[in-house]
């Protein structure tokens, strides 16, 4: 009896950490979107679409490379900065002229620019899914517990902190992202000052579609990469965002980990339905509280 | 004003003869228009006329659909009370989420309702059991009379007209008025003394009672629902259509529905790439005309009479 409970216990934990790391990745990419939420406020329905680039270019890097972990770095590397320059582009080109429209508008821009985006995937990488294999110095699984953890999971534990390290540094201790943090409550205010808006507009967009070609790339080795990956991704970054409170990256990381968490326990205690617990906790918690989580910069 | 009565009964004629003149195909094709159409004006009413962002209007559409289809393959019930089960579930649907919804104001109601329609989506999408999960339900038998495509394009076209002159009657009626008054200005409605969020409330469910409505149009032509009538990317799409045409008509959401119906059908003809024409298409009506094709046809129209008045 007293092993049986140690075996459910066990599972259950390796559930958990297995469901942390997906975290990890809801994480990256719902913080990208906030970022631009809070301080650009675009709700940018193609940020999936960028995830979904970011996993092809990702793919191709490790297939040109020919696999290994020098095309797994290179491509980690390579696929953060081509959705930025991508983002770059669409920032310039289009949004920066569109900023004192109306939301709904801006919703249904993007919401069109997904659809572009969308064929341009089908266009260059055709419609077939395609899949590259987790990098060999990742192959296998860690002891936890006496069950196994796959090492790549374990690797997106820590890929997760980092990052979250990472963006508050980059918001509290460099200029740019001060700035961005007050353009985000006052964006006249700072241009009062004297300083270039739009720049810093830009630096944040492209630094939130950089996070969504991470996320990409990062669960390229663990799916089917496809078309249509970026819109399950995107309502659930949306409803992420949504429940942790426009523009808060720790209110990014709490929704994820809420979604990310709902979901692996949900499975666990009744698989067909594991799924609708994530949606079911987004309900719940903005019941209580519309306005999500933790504070917003709206 | 008469001769655009004169043009309506002209369309209505026309829509009328079309079975007669169309291949099959195209029947179908021009139901669709209608009941999409219909779909399109059901949020309108709430988005255009009631400033009420109604993200996730599809999961009306799609509990309409589901309603009947369920009713017509799960019970030995007559059929027509199947139509009737629908759009009523739909409503009711409408107005639990509408009483939770409507206490928040703009961006905060639109995100508690596209919540609350992902809730029903993703229930309805895993409920295999009952609602057949992500492959739907097919084949769903008909009554004879509806059984053929002319039956089926004859039955949505009367319940179009029907729904779409009961909702022109509400949209100038003394509470359409009151709701396009809480819509420009919800603070001063309330200081003299309307009950914005009851106005609002009926609103909604209305929408999702004619939204339903479509949806049980749906099965009837197409003798299937399935989940992805509901996705949040339709109810994006039925979005596109009121922005399309024109939120502050009537009519505009209706012929933005038909122009992207249409558009779907023909260009994925010629093209595998339809979704690029559209958003390109999109993106150029956003940045160029932000009210829309017909509304900016009935800018300029009045801006010439105005001229040479």
């Amino acid at each position: 009896m007293g092993s049986l409970g140690n075996l459910a216990s066990s599972g259950t934990l390796t559930q958990i950490l297995v469901g942390l790391s997906r975290t990890t990745i809801l994480f990256i990419v719902s913080s990208g979107l906030t970022l631009i939420l809070g301080v650009l406020r675009i709700p940018n329905i193609a940020h999936g679409s960028l995830y979904m680039i970011g996993a092809f270019v990702a793919c191709t890097v490790i297939q040109t490379l020919g696999g290994g972990m020098p095309a797994f770095w290179a491509a980690l590397t390579v696929a953060p900065l081509a959705v930025a320059a991508l983002g770059f582009v669409l920032e310039r080109g289009f949004f920066s002229y569109l900023y004192d429209r109306e939301h709904l508008m801006l919703l249904l821009l993007t919401f069109s620019f997904a659809l572009i985006l969308g064929d341009l995937v089908k266009i260059v990488w055709g419609a077939e899914y395609r899949s590259v294999t987790v990098p060999a110095f990742f192959q296998g699984s860690a002891e936890l517990f006496g069950l196994p953890l796959p090492y790549y999971n374990l690797f997106l534990l820590l890929v997760g902190p980092v990052i979250a390290v990472f963006l508050w540094l980059v918001i509290n201790r460099t200029r740019m992202g001060k700035i961005a943090l007050a353009a985000a409550v006052d964006s006249e205010m700072v241009s009062a000052v004297g300083i270039n808006v739009g720049w810093v507009f830009a630096f944040t967009f492209v630094l939130g579609c950089a996070l969504a070609g991470l996320g990409g790339a990062l669960i390229a080795p663990m799916v089917n990469i496809s078309l249509g990956m970026d819109h399950s991704l995107i309502m659930e970054a949306f409803l992420i965002v949504i429940m942790g409170g426009l523009g808060n990256i720790w209110g990014a990381l709490l929704g994820s980990l809420i979604f990310g968490l709902t979901q692996s326990l949900g499975i666990l205690a009744w698989p067909q339905f594991g799924i609708v617990f994530p949606y079911l906790a987004v309900v719940v918690v903005l019941l209580f509280r519309p306005k999500g989580l933790l504070r917003s910069t709206w | 004003m008469n001769g655009r009565r004169a043009a309506l009964l002209l369309l209505l004629a026309v829509l009328v003869a079309l079975p007669h003149a169309l291949p099959r195909f195209y029947t179908y094709v021009a139901a669709i228009v209608l009941l999409t159409g219909l779909l399109a004006t059901s949020l309108n009413l709430a988005i255009g006329y009631g400033g009420i962002y109604q993200f996730h209007h599809a999961v009306f559409y799609g509990i309409g659909a589901y309603g009947t289809a369920l009713m017509l393959t799960r019970t030995a019930l007559p059929a027509p009370l199947g139509f009737v089960v629908g759009p009523l579930a739909a409503a009711l649907l409408s107005l639990a989420m509408g009483v939770v919804c409507v206490r928040l104001s703009k961006l905060y109601f639109g995100m508690l309702q596209i919540s609350l329609g992902s809730l029903v989506w993703v229930t309805v999408y895993r409920w295999y059991s009952f609602t057949g999960g992500d492959d739907g339900i097919h084949g769903i038998p008909l009554p004879d009379a509806l059984g053929s495509t002319g039956g089926a394009y004859y039955f949505t076209l009367a319940v179009t007209v029907l729904c779409l002159a009961a909702m022109r009657r509400i949209a100038a009626s003394p509470f359409g008025k009151t709701l396009e008054g809480i819509r420009d200005n919800p603070v001063r409605s309330a200081a003299v003394g309307v009950d914005v969020r009851a106005h609002q409330l009926v609103t909604l469910v209305i929408a999702g009672f004619f939204g339903g409505v479509a949806g049980t149009l749906f099965v009837v032509v197409d003798t299937s629902v399935f989940p992805d009538m509901m996705f949040w990317t339709f109810s994006l799409e039925v979005l596109i259509m009121c922005l399309l045409g024109g939120m502050y008509t009537f009519f505009g959401p209706f012929a933005g529905a038909a122009a992207i119906v249409l558009l779907r059908v023909f260009a994925s003809h010629y093209t595998s790439y339809w979704s690029l024409v559209l958003g390109v298409i999109l993106t150029l009506v956003i940045i160029f005309l932000p009210d829309g094709i017909l509304g900016y046809a009935v800018r300029r129209h009045r801006a010439g009479e105005a001229r040479s008045a």
